[in-house]
């Protein structure tokens, strides 16, 4: 704790920091594709707002948590699209749904919260398990958690409806607004999404985000220095079921049902998928990746057959992409396009090297 | 075994008492206040035999996994889809020679070369890098899983059992008694006991071959400190390409178990691999008494889970796995380091 201290105390960034200043450092293509998001119901047809867009912004939230996880606290779990379909499902439980003899009516604001939490809690009851064995053995116990959940979606009726799941379940209607249209719910998203993507932000900055950084790289030597290394992990957890919980209510807003297969084995592979081709190393990875994904998913049976080609063999596209990702580059697009700038600017340095004022990081 | 006696007298005692139970119950016949309490003594049966073959299935599959995992710390997560791929050969072969034996032999040896071709090509070249060759599995599986399905298509296929293996087989236990006083034995298809037979043949040679042959000693040491192997000369990369061809062998030998007497059919690969994470969690990675006896709990947990309990089958299953966690996160048999 100390070492941290001393450290953010000892640098202190100029408390009277100018709005100019603020907006430059976030670098140019932050606010290029900051602007052209909040614009883009003017740009877009409603089917890429809400079929593309807003879908790709709800599994790069989960993909994101997963990214939290991996990324910073060196834990690859493949339990968050779980506790996103477990968010789902209790919303579809406790509020309202075609399936009346089991929903219990409650209205949103309370159903949304209490899926939330008590998704969080699952999320960290599951991390609690995990974090007992090491490395690559959590993939495969959070893949057995996740897998026994979907069986259980599947075979139970009395709770969780069986095969069919619930359908009907709408967006909420507050403040006068229909929340399930299109551009209310692609904003709702998007604001949804950039809060998540701003707090993993500040997380991986503040204390905690640091402390678990350093049990990813040396869990040895920080529970020497006194850290409580199973403990952070756990935290992790929680922190990043949080955002996979809230994903899952926007989830089932999206589809309006949720059934075994929203948290089947597919989609918590998918979810690997995304953040991975993505990329692991920065919060922005899994929402490039959740894009990239949904755009092949849609487009695929039509780009294929223009090739001339089968169109039902989009799943050997995306593995055999996700392989060639894996193989070629192991921090996924972002990594790609870190690398081609790092070029680029190489080549550039000779020429300019006066002008380079401070390497402006987003 | 008097080692185990000697540290842990209370589990020992619980384990022969539970052992002596399930005898009684197996030979006893069953009075009427028991039959109301527990159902029918077939029912019971069947679902305990049922478990131990299936169990046996699942040890083939899940024994290659973790002899994997324990020698190159390779989570393979394209293992069900080996297990799917072998059986589809199995099937292909079995239907154009009509023998299930040079089924059997042809699936094993092509999917050991297949599992030759990812260890030379792919994983050799990443070596340490643990997520990422799990990565990699979890690609190849979804191409794997594509490909078969392009090939074979969505329906369901079995593999013929060979008429030497096909009819029930007499077993000397008493289900009922009739009116007169007859007992009624049992009986029980004969092809599911030759594959218990042949399992536990396999998993006795499998012992054998690790703890008495020099490759075993290799194999062995390599479990234990893999860089020290290498550093005294054993040419580590053959053993290792050999260990993922004898896994991968296995696993497409189960596919042809499996398709014998369950099916084919795409989504079996996932199924498998649950199962066999399942096992190889229950009993300890890296361990093969541990996929023993974790395959053993597996079976039976799934068939009893399903006879007495239809709806948590599978969480029976889960809630299994999760205790043994609590308890001993590194598996029932694990070695303790």
């Amino acid at each position: 704790m100390a070492v941290i201290d001393t450290r953010t105390t000892g640098y202190r960034p100029p408390a009277t920091e100018g709005l100019s200043a603020w907006v430059a450092r976030r670098g140019a293509a932050f606010w290029v594709v900051s602007v052209l998001l909040l614009v883009m119901p003017v740009l877009a047809s409603p089917f890429w707002l809400v079929q593309i867009l807003a879908y790709a912004l709800i599994l790069g939230m989960v993909a994101l948590s997963l990214m939290f996880l991996a990324g910073y606290g060196g834990i690859v779990s493949l339990v968050q699209m779980t506790v996103a379909g477990f968010a789902a499902y209790l919303v579809a439980i406790l509020g309202d749904s075609a399936i009346t003899q089991i929903s219990l009516k409650w209205p949103w604001w309370m159903a949304a919260p209490v899926a939330i939490l008590v998704a969080t809690l699952f999320g960290t009851l599951s991390g609690a398990l995990s974090v007992r064995t090491e490395g690559i053995y959590t993939i495969m116990i959070t893949l057995a958690i996740g897998s026994a959940f979907y069986y259980l979606t599947l075979q139970n009726y009395t709770i969780f409806n069986g095969f069919s799941g619930f359908n009907g379940v709408m967006p909420p209607v507050f403040l006068g607004v229909e929340w399930g249209d299109t551009i209310p719910f692609y904003y709702l998203t998007l604001v949804l999404a950039a809060l998540a993507y701003a707090v993993v932000l500040y997380v991986s900055r503040a204390p905690f985000g640091l402390a678990l950084q350093g049990t990813r790289d040396n869990p040895r030597r920080m529970a020497a220095l006194g850290f409580d290394v199973m403990a952070h992990r756990v935290a992790a957890y929680t922190f990043a079921s949080a955002i996979a919980a809230t994903a899952g209510v926007l989830l089932v807003w999206y589809q309006r049902q949720v059934s075994p297969g929203t948290a089947g084995v597919g989609p918590v592979v998918d979810i690997l998928i995304i953040a991975v081709v993505g990329g692991l190393t920065r919060p922005i990875g899994p929402f490039v990746g959740a894009l990239v994904y949904v755009v092949l998913r849609t487009f695929s049976l039509d780009m294929l057959e223009g090739l001339g080609l089968d169109g039902r063999r989009y799943q050997l596209v995306i593995g055999l992409g996700f392989l060639i990702i894996v193989l070629f580059s192991p921090d996924g697009l972002v990594g790609i396009w870190q690398r081609l700038r790092e070029r680029y600017r190489r080549s550039q340095d000779g020429r300019v090297t006066q002008m380079r004022i401070g390497g402006g990081e987003p | 075994m008097s080692d185990f006696i000697a540290r842990r007298p209370v589990w020992s005692l619980v384990i022969i008492i539970a052992i002596g139970i399930l005898a009684w119950l197996v030979f006893s016949v069953w009075t009427p206040g028991m039959e109301a309490m527990m159902g029918r003594k077939r029912v019971f049966l069947s679902a305990l035999f049922n478990g131990i073959t299936l169990g046996a299935l699942y040890f083939l599959v899940a024994s290659g996994f973790t002899l994997i995992f324990g020698l190159m710390r390779n989570v393979n997560l394209a293992h069900g889809s080996l297990y799917l791929f072998g059986g589809y050969v199995g099937y292909s072969i079995g239907t154009l020679t009509g023998s299930w034996l040079v089924a059997l032999v042809a699936a094993f040896v092509i999917v050991a070369i297949v599992g030759v071709l990812m260890q030379v090509l792919l994983f050799r070249w990443m070596e340490g890098q643990d997520l990422r060759q799990t990565l990699v599995t979890i690609g190849l599986s979804i191409v794997f899983a594509d490909l078969l399905l392009w090939n074979y298509g969505g329906d369901t296929f079995q593999v013929t059992t060979p008429d030497w293996l096909s009819g029930p087989v007499q077993l000397p236990f008493v289900v009922a008694l009739r009116g007169n006083g007859d007992a009624v034995m049992m009986t029980y298809p004969f092809v599911r006991i030759a594959i218990l037979i042949g399992a536990i043949v396999l998993g006795v040679a499998m012992w054998l071959a690790l703890n008495r042959t020099r490759v075993g000693m290799l194999v062995r040491a390599g479990v234990d400190d893999r860089d020290m192997l290498s550093a005294t000369g054993v040419r580590v990369q053959l053993v290792f390409v050999m260990v993922f061809a004898f896994g991968a062998g296995l696993a497409g030998l189960a596919g042809v178990v499996g398709g014998t007497f369950q099916s084919l059919q795409p989504g079996e690969d996932t199924k498998i691999l649950l199962s066999s994470l399942v096992v190889v969690i229950v009993g300890g990675m890296g361990s093969i008494p541990g996929a023993a006896v974790g395959a053993l709990i597996v079976g039976l947990a799934e068939q009893f889970g399903s006879v007495y309990m239809p709806t948590y089958a599978v969480m029976l299953t889960f809630v299994i796995m999760v205790a043994v966690l609590a308890v001993r996160p590194q598996g029932l048999a694990a070695a303790r380091r």
